[in-house]
């Protein structure tokens, strides 16, 4: 499928959806509330069959947070990001770790490094951080280590 | 001509010309003592610049080459490191079974030393049922092993402990039932007897198919036995780190080390006296000079040539050979290495009795 | 604020109904770096595994948000370590996408051949890591012996053995060393007396394969679900091949083949890589003689200066697919990077395929993953 065939595929699941120029892939903003039904639609979608989750992620922007899922189809071989805004105060998203079972990992990944709560996680906990873990999400801008980040 | 046996007649002469029959006895009841650890202490150094020699050998590299000419005092030197290193001993663990089990793995080596023909007439005690004696008291080392992975109060060292126990009693029953196959053929459980029997060609050669079956089981079995590779579930160290002498350090570690070579040296010389006729010269039938040469060769040097060529043959499984899996283990053995063994003892026993090795 | 992780820290606990937890690591042989594995034991039947990460965390994205397009680069090296050269050429290759540089064919070619020196190395030495994990110690020496090789050819021309750092944004650092070509194909001369070796200690011993097969299934299914990439997908026939999927630099036009297994098991993750190593001998051998001459590197200004956007590249590592997103505001650092990091998606199938296994098993199976802890934690 060509992004421009995608495009109207996923405005027909989704008419809420928002595109965002640039970038090699198509960007997809979908809201927080709508993420699952959505995702659930892109994996179970015959024409669409996004069955690969290859990277998920989160940007800070100072004002807010983004969640970034990047898919691709194994079959199709075609791929889009799909962006979540998310309130940066209290960060909560629904899971997709029970859709692609990669998420789970990432998801703790991202939990434990932007503080970013997943509703329904099957084991969200601590992955990479140490025990008794301090303080705020190492990866967020605000972030501040005095005796072990060196400012260049 | 020189010989062991000449020299320990000698020795006892001349402790009989000159003491009565009991400090005859108790000297030399020391002088063996001391021989033995000796032996024990030589034999650990040797096997330890063996395996590693050869294990270079294998994997391309040099080895050892740095103490002593072509680093043959590196163990020495490894010794002396590990009896000023400190010993420890772990805050949880039962200290007193902690400390005994590395003298219980070395006693027990020490005292499967006794029956053993080193040479022609040279043995330190020639008791009737020499074989049973052998396997009775090796499989009292399981115990060792079990007390030291129980009361390390270490996870890896009980599992190791529980791996080995499993096998080495396991093991214990081919590696029994093949050294019977000899029994049955020579018709006596006494090591010199069994010698003896030899002296018209090795039980290797004159036993056909039966005896060639015992000696392949009898190698498998007792590399399971020692706890060598493939068969090393005890230590298993990508699995268990160091098995059931994880929390061993110093000289109490380098008892099991020892033990563990001691061991390697005695069961390869009990296959080597079963099998391989021990100090029997190689006799080729009517080969009358060459008969002669080899009677010429000083018994001694048959049987450790002997002993050290299984030794040998069990490095090179390890150096080769990856690992079994704990189940696969037991399924060698009970699957297959005990029916082959009890089937090939009723050939044993009927080729006896049909007298076909004759 | 979280919900913390359970590390046991008395030796003596025991999980539900008596089953025994034990502490695989973070130093622990088999482990090959400090991954700290948690497992439930029912006997020697394993009943769970649980990862525990960050013994060797660097935070490596936090990093690069403070180090320039060209400085960024280094320390990618440190990541996976044993295909450095890839990472490097997935972050040169994401530069390169955000400013819009066409490389010269000379430096597509020299980054291919090194991408390809560099598979084989890692797959030898997880080759000999993979056989001593199982107990044998011999194949570690052999598959020495012909790594040591490339690594000569390395140092030659990047000047290191591990981190190169060669790849930099444009093209590669220098120009290859004059004996390069020499001494590449002496390797390969080398390679193919001593391959068979290779299945004459290890892949044809039969308890090495009693060891290896049926162990550790891994459907096709999970594995894409998991985000399994390299070998560990191809083991179970999905075709994940990014050099394939995805080409980058001349791959399109090069002939190899991506190696499938059908056999979902430990043994098809093994034979995948064996064979993987005969493929980037063949792509190495079209290219050596083909080195076009020109320029080893484009022109590019001091200080770089990515467009405001989001750019990412995925490559092919010897452990599978890498990905490098970087969002820029278009400055000269990047504002965020991202690493997707293939031994961290593989990592978290092993609990799925351990269980029920014996703890050979798991060791075999960690084998199998070729996990290189820095490439997980980053």
């Amino acid at each position: 499928m060509t992004i421009e065939e995608l495009k109207i595929k996923l405005t027909e699941l989704q008419p809420s959806v928002t595109y965002e120029e640039g970038g090699e892939f198509i960007n997809i903003n979908v809201g927080a509330a709508d993420l699952l039904s959505f995702m659930q639609q892109l994996r179970k979608d015959s024409s669409l069959f996004f069955d690969y989750l290859f990277c998920l992620t989160c940007l800070d922007w100072k004002t807010h947070l983004t969640m970034v899922y990047h898919l691709t189809s194994t079959q199709y071989r075609h791929n889009m990001v799909v962006k979540v805004k998310l309130d940066r105060g209290n960060p909560e998203i629904e899971t997709v770790s029970h859709i692609w079972r990669t998420a789970e990992f990432h998801e703790r990944e991202v939990y434990e490094m932007f503080g970013v709560n997943f509703l329904n996680h099957p084991d969200l906990r601590l992955l990479i951080l140490p025990d008794g873990w301090e303080g705020k999400n190492p990866l967020r801008k605000d972030f501040e280590d005095p005796v072990n980040m060196i400012k260049l | 001509m020189w010989s062991f046996s000449d020299i320990s007649n000698s020795i006892h002469e001349w402790l009989s010309g000159n003491f009565n029959p009991t400090w005859t006895l108790i000297i030399e009841m020391v002088l063996a003592g001391v021989a033995v650890i000796g032996l024990f202490a030589v034999l650990g150094l040797v096997l330890v610049i063996m395996e590693r020699k050869v294990s270079a050998w294998m994997q391309i590299r040099l080895g050892p080459n740095r103490v002593g000419p072509k680093g043959i005092f590196q163990s020495l030197a490894d010794t002396v490191k590990l009896i000023v290193k400190e010993g420890m001993t772990p805050a949880g663990a039962d200290k007193f079974l902690f400390n005994l089990a590395p003298f219980i793995a070395m006693i027990v080596t020490m005292l499967l030393l006794a029956p053993i023909a080193f040479a022609g007439n040279f043995q330190l005690w020639d008791i009737n049922i020499g074989v049973l004696y052998v396997s009775a008291i090796s499989s009292l080392s399981v115990i060792s092993v079990l007390m030291a992975g129980w009361a390390s109060n270490n996870k890896y060292s009980l599992l190791g402990a529980m791996r080995s126990g499993a096998q080495i009693v396991s093991y214990e029953l081919s590696a029994g039932l093949s050294v019977l196959a000899i029994v049955v053929l020579a018709g006596s459980l006494q090591v010199s007897d069994i010698v003896g029997s030899q002296a018209d060609g090795w039980w290797i050669f004159k036993g056909h198919l039966p005896v060639w079956i015992a000696f392949v089981t009898f190698i498998i079995a007792v590399t399971a036995e020692t706890n060598r590779a493939p068969f090393d579930m005890a230590e298993a160290e990508s699995e268990l780190t160091a098995g059931f002498h994880t929390e061993y350090s110093g000289m109490k570690f380098a008892l099991f080390f020892l033990a563990e070579y001691v061991n390697v040296f005695i069961v390869c010389a009990i296959g080597a006296t079963l099998f391989l006729g021990g100090p029997i010269p190689l006799h080729i039938g009517s080969w009358e000079g060459f008969n002669h040469a080899m009677d010429y060769i000083p018994s001694s040097v048959w049987f450790f040539g002997k002993t050290f060529f299984l030794i040998f043959l069990i490095m090179w499984f390890r150096w080769t050979f990856p690992r079994l899996r704990i189940d696969q283990l037991l399924n060698l053995e009970w699957k297959y290495l005990l029916p082959i063994s009890m089937i090939n003892l009723l050939l044993v026993t009927a080729m006896a009795i049909l007298k076909w090795h004759l | 604020m979280y919900r913390e992780t359970e590390i046991v820290k008395d030796f003596t606990a025991t999980g539900e109904g008596g089953d025994m937890i034990i502490n695989v690591g973070p130093q622990h042989p088999a482990t090959h770096g400090v991954l700290h594995l948690v497992i439930t034991l029912n006997g020697e039947t394993i009943k769970k595994v649980e990862p525990h990460l960050g013994y060797i965390h660097r935070s490596i994205e936090k990093m690069c948000e403070s180090l320039s397009y060209r400085q960024f680069i280094y320390v990618t090296s440190r990541m996976d370590y044993l295909s450095a050269h890839i990472n490097n050429h997935a972050c040169a290759l994401c530069v390169e996408k955000g400013l819009q540089v066409e490389i010269p064919e000379r430096a597509k070619v020299i980054r291919v051949l090194m991408d390809e020196l560099t598979r084989i190395a890692s797959h030898e030495l997880w080759w000999g890591a993979m056989a001593m994990d199982l107990g044998a110690f011999t194949p570690f020496f052999h598959a020495f012996r012909e790594r040591e090789t490339i690594n000569d050819i390395m140092e030659e021309t990047c000047g290191a053995r591990l981190t190169m750092n060669y790849m930099v944004p444009g093209g590669v650092m220098q120009d290859i060393h004059p004996n390069f070509q020499k001494r590449v194909k002496d390797f390969l001369q080398l390679y193919k007396r001593k391959i068979h070796e290779y299945d004459e200690l290890v892949t044809g011993n039969v308890i090495f394969q009693n060891r290896m097969k049926g162990v550790g299934i891994l459907s096709a299914e999970d594995a894409i679900s998991y985000g399994c990439t390299g070998p560990v997908a191809r083991g179970s026939a999905v075709s994940c091949d990014v050099r394939k999927v995805y080409p980058y630099e001349i791959y399109d036009k090069l002939e190899f083949d991506e190696i499938l297994e059908t056999g979902c098991d430990s043994f098809a993750r093994y034979l995948i890589r064996i064979r993987e190593m005969n493929q980037s001998i063949r792509i190495i051998e079209q290219l050596i003689d083909n080195i076009p001459t020109g320029d080893f590197q484009a022109k590019t200004k001091a200080v770089l200066k990515l467009p405001k956007g989001e750019f990412y590249t995925r490559v092919e590592t010897a452990r599978g697919e890498l990905g490098v997103y970087i969002v820029s505001e278009g400055g000269t650092t990047p504002y965020r990077i991202k690493f997707r990091s293939p031994g961290f998606s593989n990592l978290s199938v092993l609990d799925k395929i351990a269980r029920g296994g014996k703890i050979g098993d798991l060791i075999a199976m960690m084998g199998t993953l070729d996990l290189v802890i820095p490439d997980i934690d980053r």
